[in-house]
């Protein structure tokens, strides 16, 4: 019931966007210079060869026909053919999407598990060795640029070390894995090769810590702020002076409300991933969706582009979903009354 | 001497002095403050806002923000036992089992995130080595004995469910759930309309009598503790200026605050007469006043008042520490 009241308005929200990206990206690949057909045909392409380019692509016909036939195929999942790799937008996405999940959702559990107990034991020891510590590094995680902080671990595990590799996802000897998940980790496993399955976790390391690094901070700040406000709440003054456990009180009644206010900036963080990748996974050549739409970016590649913000504004939404699921699960006030 | 007389006092604070050091200077919060509260006795403290009544029972109960005070003298005992020099683990066992503290505000005051009857279940199991079923009975029992209906239907329910009555039904449920020998009951009806306090005071006042329970009620409104209490103090910028027997103290005041304390209630002022509240403010306790502290606004001061008035036994039972007693009433015994 409840649950139905959130989930709908999201999805009809889900169809209005997607509606408005469609027309905004249709509009701008319509406004921008140059010639598509002409850009595929290519520089010496003959008149009739290029006619035949027009047609194929509909560009013959009327805009507003155009307008039709862009969202119909948008509907069925087609994004239209890269002009760069000649192969449809959405299976180049199938290819390069799961490596940018892999890298973002070992991120994001990295950030939430190290800055979570970061940010209570921060608040609990108020000014002590550990908060100083806490409060160091989220500070260098907040103002530190991901390009830059990325460079500096290349050069040092990379460059200076030997230890850890700086680019891609496996190493040379090993072949990709077939596609089950699209998740290395998992994918490796699944062939039992367990060489190539170590070599996926190294590459990851480097990545990981850089986009981890950065929400850590945010994190292990909005933790340690909330901690602090609930901390001076009336009910814990309750559970103390009923004699609760101390250990009860700050896991059992502060932590729970304190993650409340943290939900949305979770939300932000896991927005926040799609554009650190773009960063990260250009420097360590990781190839993943970043990597895929600044190439598609540099080459002029707009069905690239267009279907790139597609995806990524639902998937915006379905993280929105997620953060109400996450305050009805968190917050009985939104899951009674709605 | 009888079982009675052995037996400690449920909380007796002898000439207590707290202070609070801050970057503007030391707040004297108490002032060799005294306070007795003996087995199955209910005791009102009394005084305006900031006059140090949270202070003194949360320095019993070691509720105040740690390493924020310091006692600069006089002692502490609950049941006999020094809470000062408790473990963490000692105080743990002691808060809620011993001693239970209702506050004000139920707005806030239970966890909104946790089902009520969670929340009491928690509390019992904490000091009683039972159940979670027979724990869910005992509260529901409790919820029934405050009144509350259908108690199996509120312990499901979160917080934000319940009107602010219920929610302080429910924590004078969860202050005497573990059958506590000394309830502090700070300001618990303050956040309520008039016909609801009522209620709630009988309810407390109730239980503490069948129960056997002392109960130390703290209220900046005379009227109110004056309904429930045996014995009243009177506390003025942390410092208790007079005490006594309930009836003695409203029929006899001494002291010239407590007087104006009383002249300040609405069902003593005629109707349509202008509600008096007392001229003036409480002193500031970084650098109060040379002697009494209520001389800035005593209107019987003279040159006697700018050393410190000592406290003095009246005969009945009642203590005032006003130099214009002194010499009105025959002192029984001055102490030091
Ligand atoms: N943690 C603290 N730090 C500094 N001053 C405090 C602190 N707690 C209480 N005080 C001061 O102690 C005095 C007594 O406060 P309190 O006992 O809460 O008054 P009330 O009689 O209203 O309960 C007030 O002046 C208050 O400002
Ligand atoms: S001692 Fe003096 S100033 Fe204080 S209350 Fe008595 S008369 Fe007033
Ligand atoms: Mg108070």
């Amino acid at each position: 019931m409840t649950i139905a009241r959130i989930i709908v308005p999201r999805f009809i929200l889900l169809f209005f966007v997607v509606f408005g990206v469609a027309i905004i990206t249709f509009t701008i690949s319509h406004l921008i210079p140059g010639d598509p057909a002409r850009m595929i045909a290519g520089d010496r392409a003959s008149a009739e060869t290029l006619e035949n380019v027009r047609r194929d692509l509909g560009l013959d016909r009327p805009v507003t026909d155009q307008f039709v036939i862009y969202v119909r195929n948008l509907v069925h999942g087609d994004l239209g053919t890269s002009l760069r790799t000649r192969r449809p937008v959405a299976s180049d996405i199938a290819t390069f999407l799961p490596a940018t999940l892999e890298l973002g959702c070992i991120s994001l559990v990295l950030a939430v598990l190290i800055g979570i107990p970061l940010g209570v034991f921060s608040a609990i020891y108020k000014d002590g060795p550990i908060d100083q510590i806490a409060r160091t590094i989220s500070v260098c995680g907040i103002s530190m640029p991901v390009f830059w902080f990325g460079m500096v671990v290349i050069l040092l595990f990379y460059a200076k070390l030997q230890i850890l590799p700086g680019s891609g996802r496996l190493a040379m000897q090993f072949a990709s894995p077939q596609r089950v998940t699209g998740f290395f980790l998992i994918d490796t496993l699944l062939e039992g090769r367990f060489d190539a399955f170590l070599s996926a976790v190294r590459h990851l390391i480097l990545p990981t810590f850089v986009l981890a690094f950065a929400n850590l901070g945010v994190i292990t700040r909005q933790i340690r702020a909330s901690m602090l406000d609930v901390l001076q709440e009336d009910y814990i003054r309750t559970a103390r002076a009923s004699g609760l456990r101390r250990r009860a009180i700050i896991f059992n009644h502060a932590l729970r409300n304190a993650l409340i206010p943290s939900i949305t900036l979770l939300g932000l963080a896991m927005g926040d991933l799609l554009y650190g990748a773009v960063l990260t996974e250009t420097i360590f050549a990781w190839p993943g969706m970043g990597t895929y739409v600044v190439t598609s970016i540099q080459t002029l590649d707009f069905p690239a582009i267009m279907g790139f913000t597609v995806v990524a504004s639902i998937g915006y939404v379905l993280i929105n979903l997620l953060i109400d699921l996450a305050y009805m699960l968190a917050d009985p006030q939104i899951r009674e009354v709605g | 001497m009888t079982d009675t007389a052995m037996k400690p006092h449920a909380l007796s604070i002898e000439n207590l002095s707290l202070e609070f050091p801050t970057y503007g200077g030391a707040v004297k919060a108490l002032d060799g403050v005294t306070i007795q509260v003996g087995n199955a006795e209910i005791v009102g403290l009394v005084g305006e806002s900031g006059c140090g009544k949270s202070v003194s029972t949360m320095a019993a109960t070691r509720l105040l923000p740690e390493g924020r005070y310091r006692i600069t003298q006089g002692s502490i005992r609950l049941f006999g036992r020094d809470p000062t020099v408790m473990s963490d683990e000692e105080l743990q066992q002691v808060r809620g089992k011993l001693v239970s503290t209702i506050f004000q505000e139920p707005m806030n005051a239970l966890n909104p995130t946790i089902r009520i009857g969670k929340q009491l279940v928690g509390v019992i199991r904490r000091h009683e080595a039972i159940s979670r079923r027979a724990a869910e009975t005992v509260a529901s029992n409790i919820l029934s004995d405050m009144l509350i209906p259908q108690p199996s239907r509120i312990m499901q329910a979160y917080p934000f469910e319940l009107s602010g009555g219920m929610r302080q039904r429910v924590l004078i449920a969860m202050a005497f759930s573990c059958n506590p020998g000394l309830i502090i009951a700070d300001e618990p009806t303050t956040a309520l309309d008039v016909t609801v306090q009522a209620a709630i005071l009988r309810l407390i006042q109730g239980r503490a009598r069948r129960t056997g329970t002392s109960v130390v009620f703290i209220s900046h409104n005379i009227a109110v503790v004056s309904q429930i209490c045996d014995r009243l103090y009177i506390m003025y910028a942390g410092r208790i200026v007079e005490s006594g027997p309930t009836r003695a103290v409203l029929d006899t005041p001494q002291h010239p605050y407590t007087r104006a304390l009383l002249r300040c209630l609405p069902e003593r002022v005629q109707p349509k007469a202008q509600l008096e509240s007392i001229p003036g403010t409480v002193p500031n306790l970084i650098d109060p006043p040379a002697g009494c502290f209520y001389r800035p606004r005593c209107q019987e001061a003279d040159e006697r008042c700018y050393a410190k008035p000592q406290s003095t036994t009246l005969a009945g039972g009642q203590a005032v520490a006003c130099w214009q007693r002194l010499k009105s009433q025959t002192p029984v015994s001055s102490e030091a």
